[in-house]
């Protein structure tokens, strides 16, 4: 496939707008400012645009939620807050071609009537916050952002906010409570952020790699995007590889390629040799599956099929040595440090689940521990939280506990009697902010 | 060649904190914060940013002076700061060494870089240097996973980190 996303990969200044300029960057933006807004919302729900943040939610859709006769102003929030653990394909994205993701902004910004835009990128991306900034500055110069741009009647101000350490804010409504000037703690759904959102206005909320694709749907209409893939999973797609492979990185490839393909193809297949043994193919949350598996294709529908999340489309390979024991520690290490502390059964149920499979890996697993996880994971999950970080951190659990059972088996048969001297105590963990690291 | 490309921090000491007032120069920069958002509360986070930048850290003390200018609650100021991670209210070292802690920086593996710096620097996790010179961290998922391991320092990403790298990097940052 031609490169689509990451066309200025290879340009030397890639984020430069004149490289934009020279490869095709803002013509969509010409063409898109003499369209009606409704026709833009009608060319991207026809190109099965599909949320690439994790969700999948249709874009157009979510743009159609908008009430557009609310006399109130719209908001755009660009969410590069780019924290699941195994995603950095926003990262990769903002440092080929910020101007892609400014000229996406711009066009979806006007689709849904918002005259203001707020980039949300996680604290830790100070190099893309500069990088953004600069691009910005860019834009407004050659009146592509600000008061009438390129003489259309049309304003628009794009602002970046840089958030401070906290998982949860890639949460659509943790994200506003952030740009608020609150704790990110998601809110209760409904109303929705499309009617209810930013400062108590219209909202929508798409991901860095979503917003990139809106130009090329306008360039060169829904059709050509929807034969990218297959139907109900179409488009270009940034598959973002870490873990135990010879070549780890951000490969740009239609949706519903194999992860066979992925894996041995562009990736080099397993580092060292080593055979596989399995595959995160979603970002952490999403259930790990086997390597029987490879063969299934890399899409939103036929992932949920197999029982796990394409997510974001990151992509952590797991060679034959890997200790799933491990594994689940450090996800659920992971969940509970992020866990914003509002709802009992992610706060405690995290705590919970990581202190058995702690103690499992220490030796002194119990046999009726794996049978806790899974009913710890059936009440933390699917609407017992305000969020979705309840179902995060019951994905690892599910999955190692479906497809790695034996494992887990193998730990407890082996596990010695509790020591007559108590277990040192695990750091008090109910929430952020009231412990350390 | 050098890899090294981090400047120090400057931590200002707590005896010139204990009244905070903001200088013309910051005053302006928070006014033309506050022309972004519909709110003053909205301004927080980046004001938040903008002190540290210019103390180093956060104590009581700023986090007031925040209030005031936002005009919000010195609890509610206090709360907010504290949920994210990356707020410092107690001084740091002059870097700030964060290794990623999360799944695929240790699958490349990260812990041992951890136990590298341990050694090497005869601290813990969350604990400083008796000169001052560094604070090491564990964190979870920096977002640059394809690079694994990744270690930050101060605003500064290193990926692709070996105990050789690092001790080069460590050797190499300025005083």
């Amino acid at each position: 496939m031609e490169p689509i996303l990451l066309r200025a990969e290879h340009e030397t200044n890639s984020k430069a707008l004149t490289t934009s300029l020279k490869l095709g960057g803002y013509s969509a933006l010409k063409k898109a400012l003499i369209m009606n807004p409704e026709d833009i919302r009608e060319e991207v729900k026809k190109s099965g645009l599909r949320g690439r943040g994790g969700a999948g939610f249709p874009t157009g859709v979510k743009w159609g939620f908008v009430p557009q006769d609310l006399p109130k102003p719209k908001y755009l929030i660009c969410n590069a807050d780019e924290s699941e653990p195994g995603t950095f394909k926003d990262r990769k994205l903002i440092h080929t071609d910020p101007h892609m993701l400014i000229e996406g902004i711009i066009i979806s910004s006007y689709a849904i009537n918002a005259h203001t835009a707020y980039i949300y990128i996680r604290g830790e991306f100070y190099e893309e916050v500069q990088i953004l900034e600069q691009a910005i500055a860019e834009a407004y110069k050659k009146h592509y952002l600000g008061k009438n741009i390129l003489k259309t009647g049309y304003d628009l101000d794009v602002y970046v906010h840089r958030g401070a350490g906290a998982y949860i804010c890639g949460e659509e409504t943790a994200l506003m409570e952030s740009i608020e000037g609150k704790r990110g703690q998601p809110r209760l759904k409904p109303p929705f952020p499309a009617v209810v959102g930013l400062f108590g206005c219209p909202t929508v909320i798409n991901n860095v790699e979503t917003l990139a694709c809106v130009p090329h749907i306008i360039e060169r209409g829904a059709d050509w995007f929807a034969s990218i893939g297959r139907p109900r999973n179409t488009g270009p797609k940034l598959f973002c590889v870490s873990g135990h492979v010879n070549r780890p990185g951000v490969y740009e490839l239609p949706l519903s390629v194999t992860y066979r393909e992925i894996i041995e193809k562009h990736c080099g297949g397993v580092r060292d040799g080593k055979k596989l043994k399995g595959f995160i193919p979603g970002g952490s949350s999403a259930p790990v599956l086997p390597a029987s598996a490879i063969d299934i294709k890399a899409d939103f529908d036929s992932v949920a099929e197999a029982g796990s999340m394409f997510g974001s489309g990151a992509l952590i390979v797991l060679d034959e040595t890997t200790d799933m024991v491990w594994l689940l520690e450090n996800l659920l290490t992971f969940y509970t440090h992020e866990s914003c502390g509002q709802c009992t059964p992610c706060r405690e149920g995290g705590n919970w689940a990581l202190e058995i499979v702690r103690r499992i890996r220490r030796g002194y697993g119990r046999p009726e521990d794996l049978e806790t996880l899974e009913r710890i994971s059936q009440f933390a999950s699917r609407g017992m939280t305000l969020c979705p970080l309840g179902d995060a951190f019951c994905g690892p659990i599910t999955g190692v506990l479906t497809h790695f059972r034996g494992e887990f088996e193998q730990a407890i048969a082996k596990a010695k009697p509790l020591p007559k001297k108590k277990l040192p105590a695990l750091p008090v963990r109910s929430g952020r902010g009231t412990f350390g690291m | 060649m050098s890899i090294a490309h981090t400047q120090p921090l400057t931590m200002t000491p707590p005896e010139m904190l204990r009244d905070v007032h903001f200088d013309g120069e910051m005053e302006k920069k928070i006014s033309a914060l506050l022309r972004r958002y519909p709110t003053k509360q909205a301004a927080l986070l980046p004001v938040l940013w903008l002190c540290q930048e210019r103390w180093g850290w956060l104590p009581a003390s700023v986090l007031q002076a925040v209030a005031k200018r936002l005009e919000l609650s010195p609890a509610f100021v206090e709360g907010v700061t504290t949920f994210y991670t990356m707020y410092n209210t107690q001084p740091t070292g002059k870097y700030l060494v964060q290794v990623c802690t999360t799944l695929s920086c240790q699958l490349c593996g990260a812990s041992g870089l951890t136990a590298h710096l341990k050694e090497r620097l005869g601290i813990d996790s969350g604990e400083t240097t008796p000169d001052g010179r560094f604070t090491l961290l564990g964190v979870q998922c920096l977002g640059a996973c394809g690079e694994g391991p990744v270690v930050q320092i101060n605003n500064d990403y290193y990926t692709n980190v070996t105990v050789e790298m690092l001790d080069q990097i460590l050797d190499e940052l300025p005083e």
